[in-house]
């Protein structure tokens, strides 16, 4: 099947990037947005036109093989090392084409509305450009060093866009924050990727996860401290794909993060860059399960971790983003968790599917729970939850999407989040208890802190405006419902039978005694914050009072930046980057400067020879003299 | 008259009063001291050609002749230098020849 | 000791502790009057050494002329009655060293070399008479030429310090 027009999808936001961020100021900034967006459209109409016939006229009778669509050796190491930038077409990365398009093309079309007026319009739709180039390009990535070079490219983009707003300081603070936290995992996924490719002895991830193939084989014995190196290169690979997903405890930047413009947080924080970590383990999903399994519990484990403590500190903040940014994190943590439990093979690789399907779900209600904010925040011009309420007196539109999304995000059925959680929970429950309890634990707080957070908004009695919000204009309120619509009825997509671990269909059932256990914890978490928020009360205030040491340290966030200072001011700083500086300064520099200083000093010991004294001269010659006679006449005379 | 007297004590008369005038030469504050100096090495230089001649080569007259011309030489130097002291005794009303010392780094 | 011996090693005495002084002595016009021993004993040593005409003209030119000269000089540019200030420690020792050196190496090298006589011992004649002839001697082992030369320097020699001494 012909499939090599794939490389237009990644092609054509990168000319729509050149031409925006090149030409856009001599253009009128709407029309810049036109480019951007008419360039997004055309991606996604290629991206569901690849999906559908990927999925139901090559696949249908063939099993879920992978494809390259394109390819070209771009640099060649040695004999059988080379790195090729091309497109490779299998389940995982169709769906994550048709995620990042789709979501993209609808913050494009949004922005047209939210940033106008906005002095950088052509430098924020070069920038979306951008970004949706990298990612399209990480997402159909060959090898694992494409997938490096565009994930870097993706680092990048999120650093332009968080910092947007260039003259806000905190906004420039936080994109450097994101990038270099980023760019510190990327150096533990560098290291992965050069063991792996060493033992391996391949960078492709046709051969490397083809699970009979030589790669895997011959790198399986060699041991290094305990460990095999298989394993080990795939735990700081998977440290690489813990920082872009923002897992603990390199999770920090992304609350930060939420100083760009909501735009760019729902297209980047929380539908498509940060789960590229995410991408990155179910990629590599054969290696991980076949060969190292303590991989696999690492990423579990660091999941179900991060899901608790995002949801936790989720349920103190106020500022409506931010809970957003734990919740993507919280959710997030589902996806990896899923994964680490997961097999390989039919049943057995539910885990898998789940966490596609998860990723996939996730990607629409959470853009449309940050666009909803979006226009929110647009209204009210404040993003903290106690300047708002009653909204939904104002704001109809936003008011049901965003209620379509909570009840996706909170589990309950039929809507899609139901039943991609439903999957995880079942593939928890089936290899791990203690991650299943935790989930279920979490799946209440979610429910919770979300509807925490609507009644919040759009419930209350505040009535008292500076100015009266109004509805926000069609262009953002039309992805809104796009996106909802997809919310509500994604959960019908058969996952089980499109997207698995080795290619293989398989059916996924409705497990009742799963999925009851699961939707009550949802609906008590609904109904206590029911109780505490619909309307005002003084109950929340007095729970945090009695509580007040515990919720507290959970606001800030267990503290966790100011140990990440702590430790990189008093302990980094002056402990090794200061001595590091004194022998720069010093040593290197001092020696440098000495041998200047040294050539110096002894010119000026030369020139002092020419002093201008004639009886300088006349002892010079007398010296000279003196010394040849005594050597031709002495020591000559001798041999 | 010189019989009994080695040609090495001539010389060693005339190497003492060379290095004499070396030294004079290079410690001397005053140009005329210096001059002075100079004419005491070119006189010892003198007495090692007569000397040379007298006892080495007593059928030629070569170094007589060149004392002769040496102390000739030796005058008109004398003269110039002097002339040229005088010249620096205008422009620098000092004839210290530490004094002298323009053409340095 | 016969007399020629006593006479050398007066002589040469003179000579050694003369040239000394002029060099050390700490007054100008004294420095000259030693130098002008120093040309007078030397003088003594050519009548020794028998080559007359070379004393008398060293007596005339060397110790008559250029001492004359050199007295002339100081008393035109310097404070006859000043002392010399005592040359610096800086400039002493190593021309010390450097001369102490140089008069080693020439003693040493006097005292081990044989000087061999030639072999023709007749003695040349240096009367005035045959010296005058072989000034003007054009012909082979003649020094018409040198004696050319040196009037020509001479000569350039008057002119050059007349010029550098005149004032403008």
């Amino acid at each position: 099947m012909e499939f090599s027009y794939t490389i237009w999808i990644v092609l054509i936001p990168l000319f729509t990037f050149l031409i925006t961020g090149l030409f856009g100021h001599k253009f009128k900034p709407l029309v810049s947005g036109i480019i951007g967006t008419s360039g997004l459209g055309t991606a996604f109409i290629l991206s569901i036109y690849t999906a559908w016939k990927y999925f139901f006229q090559h696949g249908a009778h063939e099993g879920f093989e992978k494809i390259i669509g394109f390819n070209t050796v771009w640099l060649q190491l040695t004999d059988k090392l080379h790195i090729d930038l091309g497109v490779l077409i299998d389940p995982i990365s169709v769906m994550m084409l048709i995620v990042v398009t789709t979501v993209s093309f609808m913050v494009h079309i949004y922005s047209l509305g939210y940033m106008k007026g906005d002095p950088g319009f052509s430098r924020f739709f070069a920038f979306l450009s951008l970004f949706s180039f990298s990612m399209l390009g990480l997402v159909v990535a060959t090898n694992i060093f494409q997938m490096y070079i565009f994930w870097e490219l993706v680092g990048v983009s999120s650093f332009l866009l968080i910092g947007y707003y260039y003259e806000k300081e905190s906004a420039v603070a936080a994109s450097k924050k994101a990038f270099i936290v980023t760019r510190f995992a990327d150096f533990g996924f560098l290291i992965g990727i050069l063991i792996l490719s060493y033992f391996t002895g391949t960078f492709d991830f046709k051969e490397l996860t083809d699970p009979a193939s030589v790669a895997i084989a011959s790198s399986k014995g060699v041991m290094f401290m305990g460990m095999s190196v298989v394993s080990l290169a795939l735990v700081l690979i998977f440290m690489g794909g813990a920082g872009k997903s923002a897992m603990f405890p390199l999770h920090i930047w992304l609350p930060d993060a939420m100083e760009g413009p909501t735009p760019v947080s729902a297209l980047i924080h929380a539908a498509t860059m940060v789960v590229a970590g995410v991408y990155l383990v179910a990629r590599l999903f054969p290696i991980f399960s076949l060969t190292s399994p303590d991989a696999l519990e690492v990423v579990a484990y660091v999941g179900a971790f991060s899901s608790l403590f995002a949801a936790v500190i989720a349920c103190t903040q106020f500022d409506i983003k931010r809970v957003l940014a734990f919740s993507t994190m919280s959710q997030i943590g589902y996806m990896m968790l899923a994964l680490g439990v997961s097999g390989y093979g039919h049943e057995e690789g539910l885990g898998f599917t789940a966490s596609m399907f998860h990723l996939f779900t996730h990607a629409m209600f959470k853009a449309l729970l940050f666009l909803g904010a979006g226009a929110i925040i647009h209204a009210v011009h404040s993003n903290d939850m106690k300047d708002m309420g009653n909204l939904r007196k104002y704001m109809p539109i936003t008011h049901i999407t965003f209620l379509i999304a909570l009840l996706a995000i909170a589990g309950i059925p039929p809507f899609s989040g139901f039943w991609s959680k439903d999957e995880i929970l079942v593939a928890a429950f089936e290899h791990n208890k203690l991650i299943f309890y935790s989930s279920l634990f979490v799946a209440g707080l979610t429910a919770f802190y979300m509807t925490r957070l609507y009644l919040s908004i759009f419930w209350g009695k505040k009535t008292h405006y500076h100015h009266t919000p109004h509805e926000a204009p069609w262009l953002m309120t039309i992805p809104l419902i796009f996106l909802a619509i997809l919310a509500a009825l994604a959960g019908f997509i058969p996952f089980g039978e499109l997207v698995t671990s080795d290619g293989h269909a398989f059916h996924a059932g409705f497990h009742i005694q799963i999925a009851a256990p699961a939707t009550l914890t949802a609906i008590i978490g609904m109904s206590i914050a029911a109780v505490l928020y619909m309307k005002e009360s003084d109950l929340p205030n007095r729970i945090v009072k009695s509580i007040h040491g515990i919720h507290h340290v959970i606001y800030r966030k267990f503290f966790i930046d100011e140990i990440y200072m702590f430790v990189t001011k008093k302990i980094i700083f002056n402990n090794i980057s200061k001595p590091i500086a004194w022998f720069d300064r010093h040593v290197i520099d001092g020696t440098m400067n000495g041998i200047a200083l040294s050539v110096l000093w002894t010119s000026k010991k030369i020139k002092g020879l020419q002093s201008g004294q004639l009886q300088d001269y006349g002892y010079a010659f007398l010296a000279g003299v003196l010394v040849l006679v005594f050597l031709f006449v002495f020591i000559a005379s001798k041999f | 008259m010189t019989e009994g007297i080695p040609i090495s004590h001539f010389l060693i008369v005339s190497a003492i009063m060379f290095f004499t005038g070396i030294y004079g030469f290079i410690v001397r504050r005053n140009l005329i001291t210096i001059l002075m100096s100079i004419e005491l090495i070119l006189n010892s230089v003198n007495i090692n050609f007569v000397v040379f001649n007298k006892y080495l080569y007593p059928e030629h007259l070569e170094g007589q002749f060149f004392s002769l011309f040496i102390i000739a030489i030796a005058a008109a130097e004398a003269a110039v230098a002097i002339a040229i002291i005088i010249n620096i005794y205008r422009r620098f009303s000092t004839i210290n020849v530490e004094n002298v010392n323009e053409m340095k780094h | 000791m016969t007399n020629d011996q006593i006479m050398f090693y007066l002589f040469a005495a003179i000579i050694s502790i003369c040239s000394v002084m002029t060099v050390v002595s700490r007054r100008i016009l004294r420095a000259a009057v030693f130098l002008l021993f120093v040309l007078i004993a030397t003088a003594g040593m050519y009548f020794m050494l028998e080559y007359f005409f070379l004393a008398g003209v060293q007596l005339m030119l060397y110790a008559g002329g250029i001492v004359v000269l050199i007295i002339f000089s100081i008393l035109l540019t310097s404070h006859i009655n000043q002392k010399f200030q005592l040359p610096s420690w800086r400039k002493v020792v190593p021309t010390i060293a450097a001369v102490a050196l140089g008069l080693f190496l020439c003693i040493t090298t006097i005292l081990h070399y044989t000087f061999k006589p030639s072999a023709g011992m007749e003695q040349a004649k240096h009367n005035l008479h045959d010296i005058g002839l072989k000034l003007l001697d054009t012909g082979a082992n003649g020094y018409a030429l040198p004696f050319e030369a040196i009037s020509i320097l001479l000569l350039a020699a008057m002119i050059a310090a007349s010029v550098i001494a005149k004032k403008n």
